[in-house]
């Protein structure tokens, strides 16, 4: 167990001792079984620190023992909110070792399915951000959108949230029959939707109240901590691993990255919506230019890349996730280390928390979008 | 008349047995108390329903529809599964005070009940010539319900949530008391079948004289009850459950009811003081046809649709609003909402006085007569509505004047905009 140091040193407001407060495991809006122990002056933060490994799974060892096609359902649980994202970039990796030629539909429907993944797990997001900052009605709302790209997902892969996507090499199957007028659906009916929850939050003085200035964060200590994703772009850095990398079929398309200025929870907020709507757009100009052919590649019975070592990411929806492979030659990976968007943005909650409320903890627990699932490993 | 004929029956009866004192100042009230005690419980109860329901129609779903026709009998099936809970004392929790604390919240808010003038003659148990003074005073005994509750809990949530609360209501329940006295200069008389009949001779609900004051009311009662978007006290995302973080089964539900009774009171007093309590138009005739009984119970039916109007609103604003946060609390209501309560008072009184200074003046009629509240003529009425929604403005505008350096000030102006940046294709970008 995590041992926290006390000291009484600093001053506090009418000489009252400080108080030491758990948060968590067990608490509703640690998004999961974070522990954040904070040391209190009156309501004030001094001081935090967080305790993870909650959910440790030991993924990077399990990897070891596991032939690399065996390995890309454990990646799916990483970031269980962002199954299909997580899933590409363990199979992206193996193909980029092994120097496949993945035909055009699969890298056309990877883009549209981790795009929808985005908005999901986005909405996700924004239903536990207004939940925690008290906006209860938004969580329902947003998780009726949620479960239409679940429904999607349910019938391409079997599966609505650990949805093993890929295969190294393509897909496992091709779209479904209804693939193309489900997502038509869900892309004309999104917009409205997105414009539903900026009524009910991006003018609602209480909700500007509790995000604007709150857990700022100034672009060059985003970068210098690491920061990636909505949380990088919000402190206004234009880095998306989608057009700067561009994997999949990102280079064939017409998109913007929506930058924030002030790195507040409140522009970290609105660029997460505007990355919806980008989103939106991106499956729309997939599926309309959707090749035909086949969703495989050739492959080897058994994947056994070449000896090296290589490094792949992709811009998952929390930030850049990226995956490491040292290769010796065998068919298993000798060792394997996973970038986890959410552990490196959990490391800013200290420096935005301190001089805030309780309530800001909170608040700011939920604009880094972290999922303890990836952080644990 | 011949509704209620039982009473007589009753009445009849009981005298053969108790003297004429006896049943009148002794048996009577103790029904009227069981009944306004099932009334109210039974309100409570619904209200829970209605809550649910509502949310879940702002939600986009159903809400209970399990038990009974439209899950009708869910407060009763939650009511028995809370009964049959394990009652949990924590082994550190002060036994006494932990013990004691739902039933302190329960009985604060449910005395109040008793000058709750639900109608007209036997429909009021006692009516107090002091009965919003007694309001205000019993249900503030609630906040210490909360403290003790928070600390003997001797857990740290439950603590932060007892502080947060006491200092919550007890700031809060300034301003509701000074929000009310506008209305008082009107009605003359603190006893609230008073005011009721005050705002039934003059003919007019308060609200139109203090629309300002209503406002007033009606927030910092939302505070006062630490429901959203002021229900930091119980915060469930940042403290768990709050000051009843450690509390389960029955005695969690006595907390739960004495926030839905508290609830219900403010709505009664906000519903007595502006909405003409029980009094509304045309209900006075069945008195005159004789029909008293049907008359009262029709008052009553008056009184609980319009506190419940009052109360929907408590759930809309709960179910579409985000939470404030502690200290933006504290400014709303010390650098608002008492504020504007001091300048609408200030307001009131000169209103009150020009009505007075101009009736008589130049043959204009503004009083009609002083007896029960202030009896305006049509003229006097229209002069005061002008001054109630010139005092909405004046309060408006000198609240801004106040606060036009806070930060929180006018967010909607410092609101921005993201940028859209698009980077060329496959190169690496820059901020």
């Amino acid at each position: 167990m995590h041992q926290v140091e006390i000291a009484t040193t600093q001053e506090t407001l009418l000489d009252s001792p400080e108080m030491v407060l758990n948060m968590g495991p067990q608490h509703p809006s640690t998004h999961g079984v974070l522990r954040v122990v904070l040391r209190l002056d009156g309501e004030t933060v001094i001081d935090l620190d967080c305790d993870i490994g909650y959910l440790h799974r030991g993924m990077e060892k399990i990897a070891e023992n596991r032939m690399y096609t065996m390995i890309a359902p454990y990646w799916d649980r990483l970031d269980y909110i962002a199954a299909v994202s997580n899933g590409l970039v363990w199979v992206e990796t193996v193909e980029q070792m092994m120097g496949l030629d993945v035909p055009p539909r699969a890298h056309y429907l990877r883009t549209i399915l981790t795009e929808l993944n985005r908005i999901a797990s986005h909405l996700l997001w924004l239903a536990t951000h207004a939940l925690d900052i008290g906006a209860i009605t938004v969580l329902l709302w947003a998780l009726r959108e949620r479960e239409e790209i679940l429904k999607i997902f349910e019938r391409q892969f079997g599966a609505r949230l650990t949805c093993h996507a890929w295969r190294v090499g393509g897909m496992p199957n091709d779209a479904y029959d209804d693939f193309h007028k489900d997502v038509k659906q869900f892309v004309n009916n999104f917009p409205k939707r997105i414009d539903e929850y900026e009524t009910v939050l991006s003018e609602n003085r209480i909700w500007l109240s509790r995000t604007v200035g709150i857990g700022v964060i100034a672009a060059e200590d985003a970068i210098a901590i690491g920061l990636s994703g909505p949380a990088l772009r919000g402190s206004g850095v234009a880095w998306d691993v989608r057009k700067s990398r561009p994997y999949a079929a990102y280079a064939d398309m017409d998109f913007d990255i929506p930058l924030g200025e002030n790195g507040d929870t409140y522009d970290r907020y609105l660029v997460r919506l505007e990355e919806m709507r980008q989103s939106r757009r991106i499956v729309d100009q997939a599926l309309e230019n959707l090749p035909d052919g086949p969703v495989n590649a050739k492959l080897p019975k058994i994947v056994k890349p070449p000896v090296g070592d290589y490094y792949h990411s992709i811009e998952g929806p929390k930030g850049e996730i990226g995956c490491y492979i040292v290769s010796d030659g065998t068919a298993q990976p000798w060792r394997v280390r996973v970038r986890p968007p959410s552990f490196v943005n959990l490391q800013a909650l200290r420096q935005m928390c301190i001089g805030h409320l309780v309530a800001d903890v909170v608040a700011i627990i939920g604009t880094l979008d972290i999922v303890l699932g990836e952080i644990d490993r | 008349m011949l509704l209620l004929a039982p009473v007589d029956v009753l009445n009849d009866l009981l005298l053969r047995f108790f003297s004429d004192e006896t049943v009148k100042y002794f048996i009577w009230p103790l029904i009227q108390i069981g009944l306004v005690v099932t009334l109210v419980a039974l309100w409570v109860a619904y209200a829970t329903y209605l809550e649910r329901k509502i949310s879940a129609f702002i939600q986009a779903r159903l809400g209970p529809m399990r038990v009974g026709p439209w899950g009708l009998l869910q407060p009763i099936a939650d009511g028995l599964k809370l009964l049959t809970k394990e009652d949990f004392i924590p082994e550190k929790a002060d036994r006494w005070i932990f013990f004691f604390a739902p039933y302190i919240a329960v009985a604060s808010a449910f005395i109040v009940f008793s000058v709750i003038p639900f109608g007209p003659d036997w429909a009021v148990i006692a009516d107090v010539n002091i009965g919003l003074l007694l309001v205000l005073a019993v249900s503030s005994v609630g906040v210490l319900a909360l403290i003790l509750a928070g600390w003997s809990s001797n857990s740290k949530y439950a603590l932060l949530g007892g502080l947060r609360s006491s200092a919550q209501m007890v700031s809060y329940e300034v301003a509701m008391g000074l929000s009310l006295i506008g209305a008082l200069m009107f009605a003359r008389t603190l006893s609230l079948s008073g005011i009721v009949g005050a705002q039934g001779s003059d003919s007019i609900w308060y609200i139109l004289y203090q629309p300002a004051g209503f406002l007033m009311f009606l927030i910092s009662g939302i505070a006062e009850n630490n429901r959203a978007p002021f229900d930091l006290p119980e915060a469930e995302s940042e403290l768990v459950a709050g000051f009843h973080t450690e509390y389960s089964g029955m005695r969690w539900s006595l907390f739960f009811m004495a926030e839905y009774a508290a609830m219900v009171v403010v709505t009664a007093v906000a519903t007595t003081v502006y909405l003409g309590g029980w009094y509304f138009p045309f209900v006075y005739r069945l008195e005159e046809s004789g029909y008293h009984n049907l008359y009262v119970l029709v008052s009553v039916l008056v009184f609980l649709v319009k506190a419940s109007i009052i109360l929907y609103i408590y759930f809309w604003l709960r179910w579409t609003l985000p939470r404030f946060r502690y200290d933006q609390l504290m400014d709303i209501g010390w650098k608002w909402l008492i504020p504007s309560a001091l300048i609408n008072i200030v307001l009131s009184a000169f209103a009150v006085f020009v009505l007075q200074a101009l009736n008589g003046w130049r043959g204009i009629q503004t009083i009609e007569g002083l007896d029960r509240g202030m009896n305006l003529t049509a003229t006097g009425k229209g002069i005061m509505i002008a001054f109630g929604l010139a005092g909405l403005f004046i309060t408006g505008v000198l609240l801004a004047r106040i606060n036009w350096r806070s930060r929180d000030f006018n967010l909607k102006t410092q609101r921005r905009n993201i940028r859209l940046v698009n980077v060329p294709k496959g190169k690496p970008a820059r901020a």
